[in-house]
């Protein structure tokens, strides 16, 4: 790609010709790269796809290529066919010779692979009429099937570019800022501030040097919205940047990218070589003499850096702790001066409202928030993957008709939004249109979208001791309210989780809240006691059990729970036996086995090993476990 | 230098642009009880017990007072309900790291906090920062620093730097408001204050 | 261990010797050596004109250091939301049995570093550990004993 593009026409002539060369009717077969996919193993489903393709001389007839996140990730490998779109899922290297025979050669659907209703049974072959993605509304995520991250030509075949061309050539740098802020794009990564407003904070504040950021720290456990955007359209947030830059008056930029994310890292660092060979980036831009460069900064471990403040101090080589001075980045950021932070997910949605316009932009979502919203639907749900909606779906919808529902026949219990600073939802509220505004009203928030359901296995103690443990570790230490305060709310939740919990243990959990959300330096403190809030608001029954009781509703707090081997099932097959890693299991042959408690580590393997038509083995919690039975009591045997 | 109105504590004020609500608060005869702070030193903000609360626009806020500016027409407020309820928690939190700490206990005594609700696991450091700041800001030596995040943090003095410089200044000793400094070193600087006891800690 | 000081010299000067690189800097020593050694501390402070003290927090702070050499393999567990409740902490447990190493230490034979991460973005296989780059989804016991017993 060494063509350097010195205009608008230049562009728009690249983009015919790379659109003439490409027969819309010649097969695509594109195969999922995400890193989810790739732990499944999709680098040796591609170079399956590549070798058969050769083999069986196709080469002339068929592309193979690797695309980004197809979002799919519960059914990964993910491969889909153009221009049929037929979907394949949970395709492995041995599946290509078939899919290579039957579908490409002959035009036969490999039933095996294809998409099956688990109600109906029927298989689904064509991608967009699977309910997991026939319920989405892929305006972002979407592309990145149609692309190869490390191809450019890919994303200006499918219009890449355009609007930065019309931004720089058609658009003054005012004009772009007030269409960014009659669409109220609202940042993504969980604050939810209109990106528009920080824009021209940032623009009109003092200073001719300014700095926008890409904030791809994406450190909600559980979220990974943003890794594939960056890994799988690199592009599309580099547009969107640029455009901002335009609208601010930066030059200069900066990508944080968690350390992590080795592979967004990656495709980022070559995306932006392949538009500075462009000219798509860099002095000059398609010639209209904007000139803008950036840089890759890699994070090295710290949730906490990606705090506003806290990642700028990183970019400047100095410790990614959030700072105590009062004044905004937006107009002291950088070395001091004006900088505009933004998620890699609000910066992807700005080349579309550029081409779209505001106007159809804010025909989506609700009234305070428009646009889509990409999620990270995971934990007991059946098909977890990423999924994109309107502002304004449901949570009911999100977890029902994409999400397929609770596996397992199990009873949801809740859903987790916001990462560390949100809260757990519960079901009267599956009704609830999410957006930014109505989730903060149950207690939660949208944060950066991740969304993790929870079913009745689930311990909403366990959680919020999760959550808090997590955050003790990531906590800077700095101030006395987050360290000291989270390290005390930690300490309640685990006697509390050992059966030492005493009356009052709740109410002083809530006391240190207020003041910990009250009095911390950065919104780390100030939101971490709300997972631990949202729980008591909704589940405090599962605390007054623990507590009263000694009893763990869902089984899950270790110290609360006992196995226990129910005699009359027992058929003496010797497994559990000879699998408890500590010898803690006695019996023998045709002798019922029972379980040494002061032994029992807990560790559930005897559960997991008894075999599934006898079922012997349980769980016990808030009652006392019956005594072992008689020396020598044989099985009672069952045919 | 451009001069502003506020309201402290009910009592109007004219102010400098550039000062901060505690030097404000000071001016104006009102106390407000520090401990990472220090004249001479950047603001910290890591005690938290000079918040305040402020209102603008119907709305209210906590902030730590010797960081945050002055502005015009803004409503702060030192002791209020809200402000007292942080800083006897605070102060209940400090004291289970430092017990029996004078400067903690005279706290504890002011703002009538009583019994002890968590359990004391004395360290005495509460990370205030004062030492740090003061050796690279005033003294420019760098002999001491932090390591580490969340509960893990700890300052540590750093062998190269500390065997040639602290001998003769220990002017840390009488800083450290928990004394923890002066107690850990009996004499002879950083007895297990080090970056290489710290990083031994970890592999235990 | 670093051979001679000219491999961070020539990492300070691929970076221009900017001191606002020093965490790029840290991170592909890290890459390169599996740890930062001490005397890659005093050169860098020298080089770039960082106090010792401020170098120190920086490779504390942060996960991705190790300022002890790590073991001949890496052996990462999900603690991401998704795969905590579909059982990881377990999963931990196991392989912290197993491997005697707590997390983000290294055996004392050498053998195995173990570490936890949040979110891998795998979550459809949780919970996950990541042996030397390989992912192993819902690990029975037998499987990672397997999996351990064929790492020397």
């Amino acid at each position: 790609m060494s063509t350097r593009l010195a205009s608008p026409a230049d562009l728009e002539r690249l983009r015919e010709g790379i659109l003439a060369n490409r027969d819309p009717s010649k097969p695509i077969v594109t195969v999922c790269s995400g890193t989810g996919c790739q732990a499944y193993g999709s680098r040796n489903v591609i170079q399956a796809f590549i070798d058969e393709i050769k083999r069986q001389g196709l080469e002339a007839e068929v592309v193979a290529k690797a695309t980004g996140c197809h979002g799919f990730c519960e059914q990964g490998v993910v491969v889909i066919i153009f221009p049929e779109e037929i979907c394949y899922l949970r395709v492995g290297a041995e599946d290509v010779p078939e899919i290579v025979s039957s579908t490409l050669v002959q035009n036969k659907i490999v039933d095996s692979l294809t998409y099956k209703d688990p109600d109906t049974g029927h298989n689904i072959p064509k991608e967009s009429e699977i309910p997991f993605y026939k319920h989405q509304c892929r305006l972002i995520l979407g592309n990145n099937r149609f692309i190869d991250p490390k191809s450019i030509q890919d994303y200006i075949a499918r219009g890449g570019y355009s609007a930065l061309s019309k931004a720089l050539f058609e658009m003054s740098p005012e004009e772009v800022l007030e269409e960014v802020k009659r669409a109220n794009i609202r940042g993504r990564g969980g604050g939810g501030f209109p990106a528009g407003k920080k824009w021209e904070t940032t623009r009109n504040a003092p200073g001719n040097t300014k700095y926008v950021i890409v904030n791809c720290d994406e450190g909600d456990p559980g979220a990974y919205m943003d890794r594939s955007l960056m890994e799988g359209n690199p592009h599309s947030v580099l547009e969107g940047l640029v455009i901002g830059a335009y609208a601010i008056g930066a030059h200069e930029g900066f990508i944080y990218v968690r350390q992590e994310y080795p592979l967004a890292t990656e495709n980022t660092i070559h995306a932006i070589e392949q538009a500075q060979e462009c000219g798509l980036l860099g002095q000059n831009i398609l010639g209209s003499g904007f000139d803008f460069t950036v840089k890759v900064h890699r994070g090295a471990g710290a949730f906490v850096s990606g705090e506003s403040s806290a990642l700028m101090s990183a970019i400047e080589g100095r410790v990614g702790e959030p700072r105590t001075k009062y004044i905004r980045t937006a107009i002291s950021g950088i070395w001091g001066q004006p900088s505009n932070l933004n998620n890699v997910e609000t910066w992807a949605n700005v080349p579309l409202v550029i081409n779209r316009g505001a106007d159809w932009y804010c025909s989506m979502g609700t009234e305070g928030s428009k646009g889509t919203k990409i999620f990270s639907l995971v934990g007991k749900v059946r098909n977890t993957g990423l999924v994109e909606v309107p502002m304004g779906a449901t949570l009911r919808h999100i977890v029902y008709e994409i999400g397929g529902g609770i596996p397992d026949g199990k009873r949801f219990k809740a859903v987790q939004t916001g990462g560390p600073s949100g809260g757990c939802i519960p079901e009267q509220f599956l009704d609830t249109p999410v957006d930014f505004d109505e989730l903060t009203k149950l207690g939660s928030m949208m944060g950066s979208g991740g969304m993790i359901v929870m079913d009745e296995d689930n311990c909403m103690v366990d959680m919020a001791r999760y959550f808090l443990d997590f955050l003790s570790e990531e906590s800077c230490g700095k101030c006395i309210p987050c360290r000291e305060g989270i390290r005390q709310m930690l300490k309640i939740l685990d006697r509390i989780i050992e059966g030492n919990g005493k009356d009052g243990d709740v109410e002083l959990l809530e006391e240190l809240s207020e003041v910990i959300s009250d009095a911390s330096l950065c919104a780390l403190g100030g939101t971490a006691p709300n997972p631990v809030l949202s729980t008591i608001k909704y589940f405090r029954d599962e605390y007054e059990a623990h507590i009263r009781e000694k009893r763990c509703p869902a089984k899950v707090c270790k110290p609360l729970v006992s196995y226990y081997i129910v005699p009359d099932k027992c058929q003496a097959c010797l497994i559990c036996l000879r699998n408890c890693p500590e010898d803690a299991i006695n019996g023998g042959k045709n002798l019922v086995h029972w379980i040494a408690q002061e032994k029992c580590t807990k560790c559930g393997t005897c559960l997991e090993v008894c075999p599934s038509r006898f079922n012997a083995v349980i769980m016990l919690s808030g009652e006392p476990v019956p005594s072992p039975p008689a020396e020598k009591t044989e099985v009672l045997r069952r045919r | 230098m451009k001069t502003l109105t506020l309201e402290i504590d009910g009592k109007q004020a004219q102010v400098r642009e550039g000062m901060t609500l505690l030097e404000a608060a000071k001016e104006l005869g009102i106390e407000i009880p520090t401990l990472c702070y220090r004249e001479g030193l950047a603001p910290y903000g890591a005690c938290r017990l000079c918040s305040v609360e402020i209102i603008r626009d119907n709305r209210s806020r906590i902030v730590a007072s010797c960081a945050y500016p002055v502005e015009e027409g803004l409503i702060v407020k030192t002791d209020s309900p809200r402000v007292t309820n942080i800083r006897k928690m605070l102060i209940e939190l400090m004291l289970a790291i430092a017990p029996g700490v004078k400067v903690l206990e005279d706290l504890a005594a002011q703002y009538g906090v009583e019994g002890a609700r968590f359990e004391a696991e004395p360290d005495f450091c509460i990370l205030c920062g004062l030492c740090v700041r003061y050796c690279a800001e005033i003294k420019k030596a760098n002999a001491i620093g932090f390591a580490g995040r969340g509960i893990e943090r700890t300052v540590v003095f750093i062998p190269e730097i500390a065997s040639k410089t602290c001998m003769s200044c220990r002017e840390c000793f009488s800083i450290c408001p928990t004394a923890k400094i002066p107690s850990e070193t009996d004499g002879v600087c950083f007895l297990d204050l080090t970056i290489d006891d710290f990083l031994s800690r970890r592999l235990r | 261990m670093i051979a001679a000081m000219t491999e961070i010299d020539k990492l300070v000067d691929k970076y221009q010797g900017d001191r606002s690189a020093l965490l790029q800097i840290l991170l592909d020593i890290q890459r390169e050596y599996y740890w930062l050694p001490k005397e890659a501390f005093l050169r860098l402070s020298e080089r770039l004109e960082i106090p010792l003290n401020q170098i120190y927090q920086i490779a504390t702070f942060y996960k991705a250091f190790s300022l002890v050499p790590r073991g001949r393999h890496l052996a990462t567990v999900c603690m991401g939301t998704a795969c905590h409740v579909r059982g990881s902490p377990r999963l931990l447990d196991k392989v912290k049995d197993m491997l005697n190493v707590a997390p983000g230490e290294t055996s004392s034979d050498m053998r195995f570093t173990l570490n936890k991460v949040n979110c891998l973005g795998c979550c459809a296989l949780g919970p996950v550990v990541v042996v030397d780059g390989e992912y192993h989804g819902k690990p029975s016991t037998a499987e990672l004993e397997r999996i351990f017993a064929a790492c020397d």
